[in-house]
């Protein structure tokens, strides 16, 4: 059966098949459900942003998210109908977390936009890497990640590889897309061959499916496209981009390499049908093949629309009584779903409903005894129970330095643990926990930017303040330079003037001989002049005979000087009343 | 006696050379800051909450590198900063001081627009420069730029600031640590 050489990958398992379960019938279309809900997250970069308003109505194929940033790819309208919520809805992902998403009620009519195929042949590589990005063609083998991206520069890529192993266990919508739409396939294939400028294709499917080998063979001699198959041993998880191009080119991609660089290529049988649909037809990325398998009345596959709620979904297949969870996507890699009311993403690619028989409940988790059976299934040669030890005490830098970011979570490693230890998600704990650490070393490095840029702008307008300061402070010293003060004598003018209160007080004492000594005078009195260092004595003395002669005029007549006291009581009760006035509203601010 | 003079004065040759490379590199390579103060810096969050009993991130940095502060001050990096801290310094693990408060989620300050008075009270006292506005204008805190530290609450003379914890989002969102359910057996 087979005509190439295979290079086996270290490790790998293989788990039990269950994909007769659902490979048997054809791929049926799935009806209309009542709603969609689309979600605007549909590659592995930032959410789309919303095109259309609530109230709106679509057409089928119409863009309704345009792609935001690099590795963000335009969202579609699976139907036609009316847009009736934009907003947050639970995302199908481990964490279920909301997300937005476009929510519309299909009229039933399924009327398409106007549709545009693409003259690829005619155009600039660039063109068709937008028209790609436009369409929303991302990886459909679950990693979503944008199909345009991986379309690089003629000449690079020298073999392209299509992905139909379909390594995990119950899946088969890949399967039965081999089996019925092989040509469409390879005009897939033909097309990103020919954009690439690659030399040959290889065809890379597991043994367990010889009747898709036999229609992909078929289809090749009809097409008479450079291109072969190479029949892989079944063992999980020969599905794995790097796995499958060392199982059919023998080429290892090293840690931190990526495939293109050494020539390689890989594609997803599913992603180059919507390519090729995408270019030749201009049908955007709206409907994706999946597998509703496991404990259901009738499994199969389904062509269903992106945003069908996952509970219609399931009710095609008939959901059995004793069902005890739902994985999206397969038994190894996938995920349990808090609940059925989402929408299908593209990444949807099989749904499992679970029950007590083939998916028991784990068994506890034992201590590990260092047997190294997951080191023998590691399929990238990497040492999970040392990653396991350093988790579990924290050396993230150790489990970086052991190349933990190589790790593909293919949980080949846990399937094997005779203790049952679930080592993928202290895996996946481990990353998340290197990439929030170093998030938050990235957040703290601008916020010191941010606060020494702030020390500095600061430091700059004190500067500029003093400067402006000294700026408007130099003319007037210049104009008035024998009465203007400077900064430094104030300490001598304020001596200056307490003395002349004193000896004022005492000129007074000893003329009018009153009991008690008069308040010292306000300082800001208007009728002080400012003072200088050298003039204090001077000063002084000016002062002092206006005391005297003030004490001579209030000698003379008593009347006129009581009058005096009076006012000068009254102005100090009024500042004082103004003191406290001000302290009231002042605290009164404070309590509020 | 040739040969004893031979000796000192390659000794004093020697020494000559030496000292002369030594003083060079002693003025060629100098380093003005101390480094420890920058290595400590990095690991502290900059939130430049002041928590810690010293004004910033930096002064502390200085005070740890001086060996004047205990490692386990620093309430926003939590025990992690301390473990960290302790891997630096070489220093054993003190569990967070008594004084401070128990760690808080990563919480970021909001500005209720309906009591502003815009008196830049919280503007002058953001360490990260964070909230806008300008007098007797509505201010409002940049989200992205805030650190949490809550400095600008406490300055608010109508206390129209509060602080909101930071909501979880696909980038945020952390696998949890595996745990293991126990069932509980009824006794018969």
């Amino acid at each position: 059966m087979n005509s190439r050489t295979i290079f086996p990958f270290h490790g790998g398992v293989h788990p039990p098949e269950f994909k007769d379960l659902s490979s048997g019938a054809p791929i049926a279309a799935a009806p209309l459900p009542s709603k969609l809900v689309v979600p605007l997250l549909q590659s592995v970069g930032n959410c789309a942003r919303p095109l259309v308003q609530v109230g709106e109505r679509v057409l089928k194929g119409q863009k309704i998210g345009a792609p935001d940033g690099a590795l963000s790819v335009a969202v579609h309208a699976p139907t036609s109908g009316i847009v009736t919520a934009i907003g947050p809805a639970m995302l199908a992902h481990p964490s279920g977390l909301s997300e937005p998403a476009i929510t519309i009620e299909p009229d039933g009519e399924d009327r398409w936009i106007d549709r545009q195929p693409l003259d690829w042949r005619n155009v600039e590589p660039r063109i068709v890497r937008e028209h790609l990005r436009d369409m929303g063609i991302v990886g459909l083998g679950g990693a979503i990640f944008p199909s345009h991206l991986k379309i690089v520069e003629k000449g690079k890529v020298k073999t392209l590889i299509v992905n139909g192993a379909e390594c995990e266990p119950y899946i088969t919508c890949d399967d039965r897309l081999m089996r019925e739409r092989a040509e469409g396939i390879l005009a897939g294939a033909a097309i990103v061959r020919e954009l690439l400028g690659a030399q040959q294709i290889l065809v890379g499917i597991e043994d367990n499916k010889p009747e898709a080998v036999a229609i992909m063979r078929e289809a090749i001699r009809a097409s008479g496209l450079p291109a072969d198959v190479g029949v892989v041993p079944t063992l999980y998880p020969s599905g794995a981009a790097k796995q499958l191009i060392k199982l059919l080119t023998n080429i290892e991609v090293p840690s931190g390499v990526r495939s293109t660089d050494l020539g390689v290529q890989c594609f997803n049988v599913g992603t180059l049908y919507t390519i090729w649909r995408a270019i030749e037809f201009g049908e955007p990325a709206i409907s994706r093949v999946v597998t509703l398998t496991g404990n259901v009345e009738r499994p199969g596959n389904y062509e269903a629309l992106i945003g069908t709620p996952l509970n219609e979904l399931l009710q095609l297949a008939g959901v059995r009584p004793q069902a005890t969870g739902y994985v999206y996507g397969g038994p190894m890699m996938g995920f349990e779903l808090a609940n059925l009311d989402i929408g299908l993403s593209k990444a949807g690619n099989c749904i499992i409903v679970r029950d007590a028989v083939h998916f028991p409940p784990r068994p506890l988790e034992m201590p590990c005894i260092r047997c190294g059976k997951c080191a023998d299934a590691c399929p990238i040669e990497l040492q999970p129970m040392d990653f396991y030890w350093f988790t579990r005490s924290k050396r993230y830098d150790k489990l970086e330095q052991w190349q933990l970011f190589d790790c593909i979570e293919c949980g080949a490693c846990a399937y094997v643990c005779p203790s049952h230890i679930r080592l993928v998600d202290y895996f996946r704990y481990a990353k998340s926990e290197i990439w929030a650490d170093e998030r938050q070393m990235k957040a703290a490095d601008h916020a010191r930017q941010r606060h020494e840029f702030r020390q500095f702008r600061e430091e700059r307008e004190k500067r500029e303040k003093a400067e402006r300061l000294a700026a408007r402070a130099a003319p007037k010293a210049v104009e008035a330079n024998s009465e203007a003060a400077p900064v430094d004598a104030a300490d001598a003018e304020r001596a200056a003037r307490i003395k002349a209160a004193m000896e004022r007080a005492a000129a007074k004492n000893a003329a009018l001989n009153v009991e008690s000594a008069p308040l010292v005078e306000p300082p800001a009195a208007p009728t002080e002049p400012a003072l200088d260092e050298e003039k204090a004595a001077r000063i002084r003395a000016a002062m002092q005979k206006r005391e005297e002669e003030k004490a001579r005029l209030a000698a003379m007549s008593p009347e006129e000087r009581a009058a005096l006291d009076a006012e000068k009581a009254a102005r100090i009760a009024a500042a004082k009343e103004k003191a406290a006035a001000k302290k009231a509203a002042q605290e009164q601010d404070k309590a509020e | 006696m040739i040969a004893f003079l031979e000796a000192i004065l390659i000794m004093v040759v020697l020494a000559v050379v030496l000292g002369a490379v030594l003083g060079f590199a002693a003025i060629k390579y100098k380093v003005d800051d101390d480094p420890l103060v920058d290595k400590i810096d990095e690991i502290l969050p900059q939130t430049q909450c002041g928590q810690c009993g010293y004004p910033g991130c930096k002064p502390y940095a200085t005070a740890l590198a001086a060996g004047e502060a205990e490692i386990n001050l620093c309430v926003p990096g939590g025990e992690d900063g301390v473990r960290k801290l302790a891997d630096l310094l070489g220093k054993d693990f003190v569990p967070m001081s008594a004084e401070v408060q128990v760690e808080k989620p990563k919480s970021y300050a909001v500005i209720d627009e309906n009591l502003c008075i815009g008196c830049t009270l919280c503007l002058q006292a953001c360490p990260v420069d964070a909230i806008v506005g300008s007098a007797k204008h509505l201010h409002t805190v940049l989200v992205k730029e805030c650190t949490g530290c809550e400095l600008c609450v406490a300055p608010c003379p109508v206390n129209c600031i509060s602080m909101k914890p930071v909501p979880e989002n696909l980038t945020s969102w952390k696998w949890h640590y595996p745990v293991i359910p126990l069932k509980v057996k009824k006794q018969a």
